[in-house]
């Protein structure tokens, strides 16, 4: 029986302050933790390299296939020079190869367009700083579906012969429960969003969810 | 004798920051600061301050260098500034002083730079009351630990 390895997360933040700070309240997490200090040097960490630097609009980023270390949520502040946490959110979630990997927002200000605008574009959570431990009980959920889904990847193949349910059922089974686990969180951050302040106008039933380059509208 | 020293040392600490919460110098963020300090953490709460301290002060001189120019007031560099100490102070949950960078940069976005050197002042002062309050606490820390060995619970 495979013993359940720690979390990994990456921490992206530009104050030195709030990268100890969260660092601290990962490892009391029990997360296994690795800060940087960019958007550039996390695309770097993730293994998603900047083909042209020169020009920025034509920049496109290309996948290392190499990518050694597993990483199970990246948690990145919204305010950076550069690179801005949500330009780091759309550049992981436009890539084939990260674009599974939970990505969390933590910003100072309560800006309600520019939450929803994160969470469009597929941020699981925003937290507002300073975040608590009791913000990071939440990622854990996050986390655990990219495990179950990586395990179901391994089990496919191993049981590919001797299964009744094929591994293309057992996959959407899979998928299917997690849009079912999705749905309930989304219940839940909706009747406890104190820490998530969006405004009385936008309903949390209006944003789309993705999954898998599939467009949900719940 | 070491039982009676460790008692009026822990009465110390505890009137001290019952002071700086009823006062608003510090709110609770500081409280969870010292949550996270345990034993594979000892130092948690000194190493975060000390970085608070000393990234602070570089802020403050590089702000009164900014108003100190005659000519052109960078109102923008100020702003990014007082951003980032805001960001800090809430952190460490230095609330008083957080708030007069609220009110610092709400001058700064005037373009008031009298308003602008009212608010440094007042921001100097709230940082080195902070600053003082801050290491009478570790004292009394750092004697509690000569006196009880006990670094953690705080």
């Amino acid at each position: 029986m495979a013993a359940e390895s720690q979390f990994h997360v990456l921490a992206v933040d530009d104050s030195l302050i709030d990268r100890k700070l969260i660092e601290r309240l990962l490892k009391t997490s029990s997360c296994q933790v690795t800060t940087v200090d960019s958007g550039s040097k996390a695309l770097e960490f993730l293994g998603l390299y900047e083909a042209d630097t020169t020009n920025p609009n034509t920049a496109s980023t290309f996948p290392n296939n190499h990518q050694e270390v597993e990483v199970n949520l990246v948690i990145t502040d919204y305010c950076m020079p550069g690179m801005t946490g949500y330009d780091l959110l759309k550049k992981i979630k436009e890539s084939s190869s990260l674009k599974n990997i939970p990505v969390v927002i933590m910003s100072s200000e309560n800006v309600p367009s520019r939450i929803s605008r994160c969470l469009e574009e597929g941020a699981e959570e925003f937290f507002l700083k300073p975040v608590r431990l009791s913000d990071l009980n939440k990622l854990r959920p996050h986390m655990l579906k990219t495990k179950i889904k990586d395990q179901n990847k391994k089990q496919g193949k191993q049981e590919e012969k001797a299964s009744f349910q094929s591994p293309k059922e057992q996959e959407q089974e899979e998928e299917h429960q997690q849009q079912l686990l999705q749905q309930k969180q989304q219940q839940q951050q909706s009747s406890n969003n104190k820490r998530k302040a969006i405004e009385e106008g936008l309903s949390p039933e209006r944003t789309r969810l993705r999954y898998n380059g599939i467009t949900t509208v719940v | 004798m070491l039982g009676l020293a460790a008692d009026r040392l822990r009465a110390d600490m505890n009137r001290l920051l019952a002071f700086l919460f009823h006062q608003g110098i510090l709110d609770e963020q500081f409280l969870q600061l010292q949550q996270l300090q345990d034993e594979s953490s000892p130092n948690f709460v000194s190493e975060v301050v000390n970085i608070y301290f000393h990234e602070s002060e570089k802020l403050l001189r590089n702000l009164r260098s900014l108003l100190m120019d005659r000519e052109f007031l960078d109102y923008r560099k100020m702003g990014n500034h007082l951003n980032q100490f805001m960001g800090s102070s809430s952190s460490i949950g230095a609330k008083r002083v957080r708030n007069v960078c609220v009110a610092f940069r709400a001058a700064s976005e005037h373009n008031n730079r009298a308003g602008c050197l009212t608010a440094l002042e007042l921001l100097e002062h709230e940082y080195c009351f902070l600053k003082n309050k801050l290491h009478e606490l570790f004292q009394i820390q750092q004697q509690r630990v000569l006196a009880t060995g006990v670094r953690y619970p705080m």
